[in-house]
């Protein structure tokens, strides 16, 4: 095919499911491609000799190399390609901020639409477990060495990943009783199904990962313990979960929650099923969710499926600072969230019982870019106002968990209470002791916590085999 | 999995558990919990860890039937398992040699008293316990906190067995003696420890109280264990269960364990229509 056959291909979007459905449910939205579909869309890429899209991924998933298999409907080993880098390309071609990573630096991009490189992703890796195509790699002869992985977010399943791979024992401790991290209990059923996270944490067993639930290190055992147990290394990899409120009167009243909260009760605890499971969630009339991230779409979204007669998001700054992708903000606006864009909250009011009942706002204005080039979102006095609500999210970000940190003083930690690292190898200024994701980086992305997971594998099989 | 060793039912909605947990036994300390989760489709529940073996490798609970979780619980018998257990979670309990202390517990809060005032105890302080209950046959603890006590004194608020009244009506009078107090320890409803805090405020008395808000992670993830003290939001999974009595905002936290009313009701018809109806009376 010519580049200008190819160029004529137009780009394939995904069927989806209808809003008016979808909000009475919490299957996924988009359906995926059809193979046809897929073929079409890997098509359009141009095999860039020099390809940007590459090196615009956190991971370097080579990706002419996985769409020209996909061209000759070579699925399953396109897949496998996008594996040698990515273990989890499932989850990543749904939740990855594709537009300011691969998919902005795509050639086809610069006139026109990028190469749809996630759905694509998508695409191979949902065919290769959907026909049962997923085989375990064979792992080399035990190394004699044990790492100790802790928290099993995307960070944490990508090291074992790694080191497994190299031949060494890996155990993961995890909090919860269940593993995933964020992939489980804070994005949404609707935007990534759990059975695909599952799928993935077997494949990791099948390989010989050992997976201890229920474990806080910190609390049942220590760094320094993990080592006394007979770990040659350890990774900590325990995210950004300690929730950020407000501080504003009123801020807990019953009816007000965490992001945090809200999305584990209904993700994790599966309060969208009460009372066929035990966890209750209060589902409100008026729901208000405070923020403009992915945090604050996921919980309005989420909300909207729970029925009440009407969620907003409120946020300080205006559509164009939103740090949401563009694509939540549509699905959100299709599904009937409703947005104030230029305010504040400032109180929260609530009944007799204590229950929330209104909450007073202020509008704010843009002020003129400051040295930095930021525009500061600044009150415009008299322009408060009251709306009622019974239900109030505050998604405004996450402090890191001091977990760790505390109960092991010779880590060093930033001013945020972040664990430091050299950014290559993802070393503490502990002896053995590796850190990445959002425990080091704050709030981010899931591809930037898998490629520090990376990273620090190969530096802890460096350290580790004494290279 | 973790398997139930021992069951003892305390009084008719009263039930001590030991569950076999060897690792948590071996790290625990006195004054911190766990959370379970007792099936695929439970609620996790934070309950104190009030003792442990370390050569049978288990933890001890004692759980009062409030709700379904706790119903389930109660239902359990040994040889059977639950689910999760994570712990031991929240700060140990702060134990220092200050002389007198007086340790109080109301109904079901005479189980995270116990472990605590057995360890005050050992670190050389003389205690004077005060246990309370609704009526004697739903008294907890007696004969351990007897053990543990230098003086020990039951209130029943039918005064069907000790003083006829309430614990706040003992401290009273414990510090009315010439004796000097130099810390009080209350645990038990939150009305209760708000009446404790009440008579040891405007006598500067320092007051200790172990707080049980709802929970869900126990790690300091959601926020759903916040209460204000001092002025300020803590996370009591994290921060505490123990804090200054003197500084806590009982009204609100007492607002805050009601939000889920309606939903935990609706759970116990769902759970007595599937398993008959059990008593599940409310009675600390
Ligand atoms: C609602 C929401 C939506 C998001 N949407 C997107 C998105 O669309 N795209 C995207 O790229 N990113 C998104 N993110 C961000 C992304 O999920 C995170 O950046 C990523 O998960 C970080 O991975 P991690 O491995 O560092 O930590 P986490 O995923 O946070 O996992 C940490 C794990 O460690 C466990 N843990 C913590 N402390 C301990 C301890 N002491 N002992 C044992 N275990 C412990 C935790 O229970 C958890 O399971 C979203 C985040 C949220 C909250
Ligand atoms: C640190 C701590 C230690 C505790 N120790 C003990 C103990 O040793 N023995 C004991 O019997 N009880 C203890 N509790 C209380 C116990 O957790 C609750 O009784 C139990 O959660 C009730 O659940 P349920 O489903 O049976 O009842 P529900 O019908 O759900 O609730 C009854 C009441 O229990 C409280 N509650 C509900 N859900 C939770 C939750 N997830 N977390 C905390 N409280 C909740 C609410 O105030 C509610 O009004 C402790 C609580 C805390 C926070
Ligand atoms: S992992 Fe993410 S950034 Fe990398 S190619 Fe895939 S979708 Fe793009
Ligand atoms: S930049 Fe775009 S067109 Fe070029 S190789 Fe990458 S995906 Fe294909
Ligand atoms: S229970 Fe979630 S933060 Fe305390």
């Amino acid at each position: 095919m010519t580049d200008k056959q190819r160029k004529n291909i137009p780009r394939q979007e995904m069927r989806e499911q209808d809003p008016l459905e979808r909000i009475a449910n919490f299957h996924e939205v988009p359906y995926g491609y059809s193979e046809e579909q897929a073929v079409n869309e890997a098509l359009r890429c141009l095999q860039c000799k020099d390809p940007k899209c590459v090196s615009g991924c956190p991971v370097n998933v080579n990706i002419p190399w996985f769409t020209k298999l996909v061209t000759e409907g070579r699925f399953v080993e396109a897949a496998r390609k996008i594996k040698e880098t990515n273990p989890l390309p499932a989850v990543c071609g749904r939740v990855c901020r594709q537009e300011d990573q691969c998919e902005k630096f795509c050639l086809r991009g610069k006139k026109g639409k990028p190469v749809s490189i996630g759905s694509l992703e998508r695409f191979v890796a949902d065919f290769e477990r959907e026909n049962e195509e997923v085989s375990i790699p064979e792992i080399p002869k035990w190394t004699g060495k044990k790492v100790a992985v802790v928290g099993s977010g995307p960070a944490g399943l990508t090291v074992a990943d790694d080191l497994l791979k190299r031949g060494h024992k890996v155990t993961i401790f995890e909090a919860l009783h269940v593993p995933g991290g964020v992939l489980m209990y804070g994005i949404p059923e609707f935007r990534l199904p759990k059975k695909i996270v599952e799928a993935e944490i077997e494949y990791l067993k099948k390989m010989g990962a050992e997976i201890e639930l229920n474990s806080v290190i910190g609390k049942i055992d220590t760094i320094d313990g993990l080592f006394s147990d007979g770990y040659d290394a350890v990774f900590v990899g325990t995210g950004a979960g300690l929730p950020i409120f407000l501080n504003l009167p009123g801020e807990n009243l019953v009816g007000i929650y965490s992001a945090n909260e809200y999305l584990t009760r209904v993700n994790l605890m599966r309060a969208y099923r009460f009372p066929e499971y035990d966890t209750p969630v209060l589902r409100g009339r008026r729901v208000v969710v405070i923020g403009g991230g992915n945090t604050a779409l996921d919980s309005a979204r989420t909300a909207r499926r729970l029925c009440p007669e009407e969620v907003t998001v409120v946020y300080r700054r205006s559509l164009e600072e939103m740090p949401a992708r563009a694509e939540e903000v549509r699905h959100g606006g299709e599904e009937g969230v409703k947005f104030r864009f230029l305010t504040a909250p400032l109180r929260f009011i609530g009944d007799r019982e204590g229950r929330l009942k209104a909450m007073e706002f202020v509008r704010m204005e843009l002020s003129a870019p400051d040295e930095s080039g930021r525009r500061r979102p600044l009150p415009i006095a008299g322009s408060e106002f009251q709306m009622d609500v019974d239900v109030a999210i505050v998604a405004i970000g996450n402090d890191v968990n001091p977990l760790i940190q505390n109960t092991t003083p010779d880590i060093e930690t930033g001013r945020g209470g972040n664990i430091v690292v050299e950014s290559d190898s993802g070393a503490t200024r502990k002896a053995g002791v590796f850190a990445g994701g959002d425990i080091v980086r704050g709030g981010a992305t899931v591809i930037l916590a898998m490629g520090d997971g990376r990273r620090a594998a190969a530096s802890i099989h460096r350290h580790i085999m004494k290279e | 999995m973790y398997e139930i060793t021992t069951k003892l039912q305390l009084s008719h909605s009263v039930a001590l558990f030991k569950i076999k947990a060897p690792k948590i036994a071996q790290k625990r300390k006195a004054g911190q919990f766990i959370i379970i989760r007792i099936n695929e489709y439970g609620e996790r529940i934070p309950l104190t860890i009030v003792d442990s073996d370390t050569t049978e490798g288990t933890i001890t609970i004692i759980s009062q039937e409030v709700g379904k979780t706790t119903g389930m619980l109660g239902a359990l018998e040994e040889g059977d398992h639950i689910l999760d257990v994570v712990g031991p979670l929240g700060k140990p309990a702060e134990i220092k040699k200050v002389g007198t202390v007086v340790c109080i517990g109301g109904g079901i809060g005479t189980a995270p008293v116990y472990p605590i005032a057995k360890e005050l105890r050992a670190a050389g302080n003389k205690i004077i316990s005060i246990i309370g209950a609704r009526s004697k046959n739903l008294l907890i603890l007696e004969s351990e906190m007897q053990s543990i006590s230098d003086e020990l004194f039951v209130a029943t608020d039918d005064g069907s067995y000790g003083h006829h009244g309430f614990v706040t009506q003992v401290l009273e009078r414990l510090i009315e003696e010439p004796v000097t107090i130099n810390m009080v320890l209350a645990v038990g409803p939150l009305p209760m420890m708000n009446a404790v805090c009440n008579v040891t405020r405007p006598r500067k008395l320092h007051t200790m109280v172990s707080l049980n808000p709802v929970m869900v992670d126990g790690t300091g993830m959601c926020g759903a264990c916040r209460v204000t003290i001092g002025g300020k939001n803590r996370f009591v999974c994290v921060d505490g269960p123990e804090f200054d009595g003197h500084e806590v905002d009982f009204e609100e936290l007492l607002r805050r364990n009601r939000s889920y009313f309606t939903e935990e009701k609706m759970a116990m018809e769902e759970l007595t229509y599937h398993e008959g109806p059990r008593c599940y009376e409310r009675n600390i």
